[in-house]
């Protein structure tokens, strides 16, 4: 008897997911509809935004001399308000000389190390936070445009990822956030998983977070083993996860609960 | 310095009430956590907030340990003569920053 009930729940979660297919486009919608006024005004308006702390943090080291080159990002790229418009927005892109896909704290490291020469910065560093919201910022109210014709096996092993169980509760991304979006997870609402607002400055961190640390509490969530930060496997889910939110105005940087 | 996001009206008119909305960066450590190899993480708060409207005190805030990071402040104030409006954080560790933000009245 308890074998048969355990049958039927394992099927009807296995058809669960399988009826899972991808949101319909016109039916995506970013979590920042799911909040509550305050919360949207808080995300609106500059002066009450805390990630745009960051992004003036980023201005300010931006203009900063680093490394054995003694050059600062704007020695190269100028102002970034003109050099960086749109370019988050194509973010996790394709880097030929290296052959793998890579994604925007990745690069600015990559700057660092080929063209300033110094150390990279730590992922989840404030200043690489900063330099991170201050491109992003950029491409604020621009609509994501992923390069599928070079990412797309980087988009496919997302995919793959996103749909496959794991973890101690045996989930798959794909069950909270295409088969359940919208429903209730105790208090929260399923969000839609589209990563519209990164960096974003979340009010339970107390701090702005990118995209990876999101990704790693919903794998702790899971009771998943988190994949350690910049792995190939968070870059795939980014690329996959920006490709799914394509067309979609970027926020950064946003405000979510 | 830490650094602030200030929002307050560049010009008012006279007798009108206005707004001071105010953003710090600052990490609001509680005192009450600790490390994972149990050692306390010391307090590292702001404790006190004051604005100062040409030289006159008009508001004045203590912060507490619950107060979330990055504290925002937003208080209300009547627009009396040009001027400069001084905010003032002060807090643990001597930490002190000051922001000052001018404003029109006519």
């Amino acid at each position: 008897m308890l074998r048969t009930a355990q049958l039927i729940v394992a099927v009807s979660l296995a058809v669960a997911l399988a009826a899972s297919e991808e949101i319909p486009l016109s039916e995506r919608h970013s979590s920042y509809q799911d909040m509550s006024a305050e919360t949207r005004a808080m995300q609106d308006h500059d002066a009450e935004n805390p990630g745009m702390l960051w992004v003036l943090d980023g201005e300010a080291l931006w203009q900063t001399k680093a490394g054995k080159a003694a050059i600062a990002c704007a020695g190269c790229h100028g102002d970034a308000e003109t050099s960086m418009k749109g370019v988050a927005a194509r973010y996790p892109a394709y880097d030929a000389r290296r052959g793998t896909a890579i994604d925007l704290a990745g690069r600015i490291n990559v700057c660092r190390t080929d063209h300033q020469q110094s150390p990279e910065l730590a992922r989840e560093s404030r200043d690489l936070l900063a330099l991170t919201a201050l491109v992003a910022r950029q491409s604020h109210g621009l609509p994501i445009d992923s390069d599928e014709a070079r990412l797309r096996p980087f988009i496919d092993a997302g995919r793959a990822i996103f749909t496959a169980r794991q973890g101690q509760l045996d989930l798959a991304c794909a069950h909270c956030h295409d088969a359940n979006r919208g429903k209730k997870l105790a208090g929260i609402t399923l969000s839609q998983g589209h990563p519209t607002g990164y960096p974003l400055y979340r009010l339970e961190w107390q701090t702005l977070g990118s995209l990876q640390r999101r990704l790693r509490n919903c794998l702790i969530g899971m009771r998943a083993e988190p994949y350690a930060y910049g792995a190939p496997e968070y870059i795939a889910l980014e690329a996959y996860l920006m490709w799914r939110a394509r067309g979609m105005p970027l926020e950064s940087p946003a405000v979510r609960p | 310095m830490a650094r602030a996001l200030i929002n307050a009206p560049a010009r008012a008119r006279r007798g009108s009430v206005i707004e001071i909305k105010t953003l710090i960066s600052h990490i609001m450590e509680t005192g009450f956590r600790y490390t994972q190899t149990g050692q306390a993480v010391p307090r590292d708060i702001v404790t006190d907030f004051t604005a100062t409207y040409n030289g006159e005190e008009v508001f004045r805030a203590r912060l507490y340990p619950a107060i979330a990071a990055n504290p925002f402040i937003s208080f209300h104030t009547l627009a009396t003569e040009s001027g400069t409006i001084e905010l003032k954080w002060t807090g643990d560790n001597g930490f002190s920053a000051t922001e000052q933000v001018r404003i029109t009245v006519e």
